[in-house]
């Protein structure tokens, strides 16, 4: 067992296997304790998730494990973290809604844990045959959590767009990883890099790539591969949604940036030109369409299509800069969108009903000091109005893209910025000045101690914004 | 000594103006000490009493800021004595640098004061006044819940007139100049819930502007020509100029004629003359100490200080100098004219003020600087008595100002008619006192200014003048305190004599109204005049208008207090003897009544010319413009684009699959199209 451990260099793995067997030891509890299962595996499973984020933590960098295709390095560090408290936050949330709405099966924490493995493989994947291993094992658990409502329309409706495009999508994913293989002869990112150092990119090797990247922008929901977003995040039940939102999306943005960086450094201009495309689409279509829309999950799907694309801001400026952006971007959104679904959470009416529309909120900030504040500083951190986290955020894409000479990429960025600050602002108006709608009943709690820390964390990144600017500039620094 | 006198005020203000006010108020508030004084805490939304002086006794700030700024201007005004004594028998040029200020290029302007004559004489005007109308103030503003604003304002307006008095260069003289101007605008509008008020303050403030651009530009084209604008080199540089020509307005003309007019447009607005004086009646919507020292006593007569100041420029520009002698008589006439059909007791007396400023004009135009600063110096002490003793006036009546709704005050203050009679003969020129050796000089130079027939046309102007100046300020004597009674019953049940606070200030300018005129007479205009003056006012050689007045025929010496007596003789007989007379006369002539009442329709003719064309463009580009245009392609056009956008790419989600799929795919199909063709690689 030792030697088969030190010979294939699992020890780089050791979170994930501990994730992993905590998964399958929890079904097994779940299964035998059925009735009262879901409360401890619940809490079993937000404990593995904090012990798998230590071991993390405390686990060498610059590890490979499988001959290479799995690398620990201070990036994957990084955005595993972020996904581990994404998804140990989702799953704190869920806890009074499932009871609420009579989802409390024992499978949800199960499911999470298993589509959480999946992303730190992806995360650590430096190998497309990784990619696609620790893509489908995330992805096949969201497929199911998607539509874990299942006596409900909408919910079902939205599990299955999901599988039918996602299905669609990995094909797309499948079909440009073999092209690569079959142009390059391998499929471990060092090896591409190798192989493509010299000489120049073949065209169809260039169709590999835009199909791998089409793979990936739709995991990431950006456009125009991003249409199944808004219907799942309002299909969804409410705190699936915020764990889609969040968690996942670490964990693809991590995966994109590294299957673009490692592996295609010659390919950059190509890349590059794919990403700026897909990146300015992206936060047009984020901040027009949210306009338009009354229900917030659907409003917040739209943000987080916006703010994917000015992720890839960063990602399109490339370097170190621009990948040190991309993890600020992806760590402050999380913490940000987190918050938001609390406050979402929050919205229960008397007889303990979950409201969605935007005109719930109505003269909230009479009813309800607190949560009428927190809420507004998300959205003006989400407007990237200063000094909140967002601005930061916003900031440090654009200083990157400015700095690599996409000056009509930064420019347009700052438009749409304008362009989609006006529906979180018409959230504020709603909540400050709008004749009161009915009061809500208070939050669950734990749900409030999710408002108040991101509330915090928004208003006081600017006053301690070192150690994630260090956190964030090492990754970056481990990818080059 | 210099800077005291001239910062003690600023000082003042700024402690009253930051501390006393509802704004220190509210900082100490904020900065609570536990047992903090609070009891002073005003409502500043209190709603304020729209009428004139009356408020209810109710709270109102406190006392220390008004105390205050009242004991430093009256350090700051003795200490001017001492100074205007040391200039009496002559005294150089003194030059007090403050601080550096602007160096740009080949302009530098210093701060610095220069401290001669006609420095000091205005330092003694300003600094009296303004001492004796903070004290007057304490007890006319009693009633008031904002007085320390008030105070403070007032310490901020002297201190800006005498930085305009003290300039030793043309921009520090416009910052004084723009300050005080400021200041006016600050108390005009003082009540500012009265909307009469606060439209009197905008009405002064735009009215000056015309006048200030006038002046810029006169600074401007003097930096142009000269390249300086220090005093002193200025004055050099001035003759080397005579003759030459600057092209301006699209001709050449010369150039001193064009700097001298452009200045003496700032000195117009800031001096209400004619065409530029319609601001200086409505001014009294302020507080009555603020028309007494402001509107009579000092800002107004900045313009004339201007044109003193810059003497050597005008002596050299004789065409400026005839177009100010016409000014300054046509204003004379046509504010006397006016004054003789008002009702208002502080409009009569602006009237007046506005007649008598062009009267110094007249001094000014002629070449006699001396005898225009003079009749300055006393007018500064009658008018300012006569105003504080028409605030007496209306104090006692709760605010009235007609006078058509007075009479037979005086049983009740004795004292107040006392004063505002001694303040009446110095302004027509009751012989001995102030006004008689003043205004009598004016007329007389103006007669003996040979030569020019705008000379003798002044003289007949400021002589009708002066008639009409004895006809109304006797009609308001008459119908104020004799005669029979038209006042309001509740009114008198309250008439009083005023506090002493009040009466005290009216002592002491009654004093300078009866003997300024003959103590200083042989310094300002008489023996000593050469020494007196030294280096101040310039003449130009050959000007010897000064000594030639004491040469004047013996019927011009007494035509002014021959025209004094008749005016006097006219209105008793009007107000007096057949009080239903005046009636029957506006009654005759209407049109004529009715031209004057309303102030020639200058206001009319005003508001006709440039008022309602600037009110339409401002209507076209307001609703054409802006409304159409701009926003229409901006604001409201790319909001109601961005709502067109959002609607389609609403359209797009429609929730089918297939059309999801169909958008990969093509977005996947666009990129590799896009390399296959267009893609750089």
């Amino acid at each position: 067992m030792t030697e088969f451990l030190t010979s294939t260099g699992a020890v780089a793995a050791f979170p994930e296997i501990t994730l992993a067997l905590s998964a399958l030891a929890l079904l097994m509890a779940g299964v035998f304790l059925k009735r009262t299962a879901y409360d401890l595996v619940n809490g079993l499973a937000i404990l593995a998730l904090a012990g798998v984020a230590v071991m993390v933590f405390l686990a060498d960098t610059r590890a490979t494990a499988f001959n290479g295709a799995f690398l620990a390095d201070e990036f994957a560090r990084v955005m595993k973290l972020l996904a581990l408290l994404g998804a140990a936050v989702a799953l704190i949330l869920s806890t009074s809604y499932m009871k609420a709405h009579k989802l409390n099966h024992f499978e949800y924490p199960v499911l999470v844990l298993l589509a959480t493995t999946g992303m730190m493989l992806m995360i650590s994947a430096n190998d497309l045959v990784s990619v696609y291993l620790g893509l489908e094992l995330q992805s096949l658990a969201l497929y199911v959590i998607a539509a874990f409502d299942r006596d409900n329309a909408k919910s079902s409706e939205a599990g299955l767009k999901y599988f039918v495009l996602g299905a669609l999508s990995s094909g797309m994913l499948l079909y440009g990883a073999s092209m690569i293989y079959g142009f390059t002869g391998t499929t471990s990112f060092p090896g591409i890099a190798a192989a493509l150092a010299n000489g120049e990119a073949s065209l169809g090797l260039i169709f590999g790539l835009v199909f791998l990247i089409a793979g990936f922008a739709f995991k990431v929901s950006a456009v125009p591969f991003h249409m199944w977003t808004p219907d799942v995040y309002e299909g969804a039940p409410t705190p699936v949604t915020a764990f889609f939102a969040a968690a996942p999306k670490i964990a693809a943005m991590a995966l994109f940036t590294r299957a673009m960086v490692a592996p295609f450094p010659s390919m950059t201009a190509e890349w590059q030109q794919i990403i700026v495309f897909i990146s300015i689409a992206s936060m047009a279509l984020g901040s027009f369409a949210a306009i338009g829309q009354t229900n917030i999950k659907r409003l917040l799907a739209y943000s987080s299509i916006g703010n994917v694309g000015f992720a890839l801001v960063g990602l399109a400026a490339g370097g170190e800069e621009g990948v040190k952006g991309v993890v600020l971007y992806m760590a402050i959104y999380l913490l940000t969108t987190l918050g938001s679904f609390a406050c979402v959470l929050a919205m229960r009416n008397a007889s303990g009903q979950q409201l969605e529309d935007v005109k719930d909120l109505a003269g909230l900030a009479r009813s309800n000091k607190l949560l009428a504040f927190v809420f507004a500083m998300l959205m003006f951190s989400l407007a990237g109005i200063p000094p909140l986290a967002g601005f930061f955020a916003k900031y440090f894409v654009f200083m990157a893209a400015v700095k690599s000479g996409l000056w009509a990429l930064a420019v347009i960025g700052v438009v749409t910025s304008v362009v989609g600050a006006f529906y979180y602002l018409r959230i504020v108006k709603v909540i400050y000045f709008d004749e009161p709608a009915a009061p809500f009943i208070p939050a669950a709690p734990e749900v409030k101690w999710v408002i108040a820390l991101s509330g915090v964390f928004t208003l006081g990144f600017v006053l301690f914004p070192g150690p994630l600017l260090a956190l964030a500039q090492a990754a970056a620094r481990s990818l080059f | 000594m210099y800077y005291l006198i001239v910062f003690l005020p600023l000082l003042g203000a700024i402690i009253a103006g930051l501390a006393g006010t509802s704004l220190g108020t509210a900082l100490r508030a904020s900065f609570a000490s536990p047992g903090g004084d609070t009891g002073h805490h005003h409502d500043a939304g209190h709603a304020h009493a729209a009428h004139d002086d009356h408020g209810h006794d109710h709270h109102h700030g406190p006392m220390w800021p008004a105390y205050l700024t009242t004991s430093l201007l009256f350090v700051s005004a003795i200490l001017s004595w001492f100074a205007f004594v040391g200039v009496l028998h002559g005294a150089e040029t003194v030059k007090v640098p403050v601080l550096s200020w602007i160096h740009s290029g080949t302009l530098s302007a210093d701060w610095s004061f220069r401290i001669d004559t006609l420095t000091a004489t205005m330092l003694v005007v300003v600094n009296t006044v303004s001492a004796l109308v903070h004290l007057y103030s304490i007890g006319y503003m009693s009633h008031d819940e904002h007085q320390p604003r008030f105070f403070a304002y007032l310490s901020l307006f002297t201190f800006a007139m005498l930085m305009l008095v003290t300039s030793d260069n043309l921009v520090q003289m416009f910052f004084g100049w723009e300050g005080v101007g400021l200041a006016s605008y600050l108390l005009i509008g003082f009540w500012y819930k009265k909307p009469t008020a606060s439209a009197a303050a905008i009405k002064a403030f735009v009215v000056n502007r015309v006048g200030d651009f006038g002046f810029a530009l006169g600074i401007f084209a003097c930096f142009a020509v000269f390249g300086t604008v220090e005093f002193d080199a200025l004055f050099a540089a001035a003759p080397s100029a005579v003759g030459k020509t600057i092209h301006f307005l699209g001709g050449d003309f010369d150039t001193l004629t064009v700097i001298c007019l452009l200045l003496f447009m700032g000195a117009m607005g800031k001096s209400a003359q004619f065409l530029l004086h319609t601001w200086l009646p409505d001014a009294m919507e302020g507080p009555t100490p603020v028309s007494a020292l402001i509107h009579a006593a000092t800002m107004v007569t900045a313009g004339v200080f201007l044109v003193a100041r810059l003497s050597p420029l005008y002596e050299l520009a004789p065409n400026a100098q005839t177009f100010i002698v016409v000014i300054g008589a046509i204003t004379a006439f046509f504010a006397a004219t006016v004054g003789l059909v008002q009702n208002d007791i502080k409009r009569i007396i602006a009237y007046s003020t506005c007649s008598q400023l062009g009267y110094m004009f007249v001094a000014m135009g002629l070449g006699a600087y001396g005898i225009g600063m003079f009749h300055l110096f006393t007018h500064a002490f009658f008018k300012a008595l006569l105003f504080l003793g028409s605030g007496s006036v209306i104090h006692a009546m709760s605010g009235e100002q007609d006078i058509r709704k007075m009479g037979a005050l005086r049983p009740y203050m004795n004292v107040t008619w006392i004063m505002m009679l001694i303040g009446t003969l110095a302004l027509t020129g009751f012989p001995f006192t102030a006004g008689y050796f003043s205004k009598d000089a004016i007329l007389e130079a103006a007669f003996m200014g040979e030569g020019n027939p705008a000379h003798l046309f002044a003289f007949s102007l400021l002589l009708i003048g002066a008639f009409f100046t004895s006809f109304y300020s006797w009609r308001l004597m008459f119908m104020t305190f004799h005669g029979t009674s038209r006042a309001d019953q509740h009114a008198l049940e309250h008439a009083h004599e005023s506090p002493q606070v009040m009466l005290v200030p009216l002592y002491v300018l009654a004093i300078g109204a009866l003997v300024a005129g003959i103590v200083f007479a042989p310094f300002f205009i008489g023996h000593h005049e050469g020494e007196f003056w030294g280096s101040a006012l310039f003449r130009a050689a050959g000007n010897e208008i000064v000594h030639a007045i004491h040469d004047a025929p013996k019927l011009v010496v007494w035509a002014p207090t021959i025209a004094m007596a008749l005016g006097f003789g006219l209105s008793w007989l009007l107000y007096i003897k057949w009080p239903d007379i005046p009636a029957r006369i506006a009654a005759q002539h209407e049109p004529l009544y009715k031209f004057l009442l309303n102030k020639w329709y200058v206001d009319e003719l005003y508001d006709f010319l440039f008022v309602r064309p600037a009110m339409r463009l401002g209507h076209f580009l307001w609703k054409s413009g802006d409304g159409k245009v701009i926003d229409g392609l901006g604001p409201d056009g790319v909001s109601a684009r961005v709502v067109d956008i959002t609607n389609r790419v609403v359209a797009l989600q429609s929730g089918y699959v297939y059309h999801y799929a169909f958008a990969m795919l093509i977005g996947v199909a666009a990129l590799i199209t896009w390399f296959m063709f267009g893609g750089a690689h």
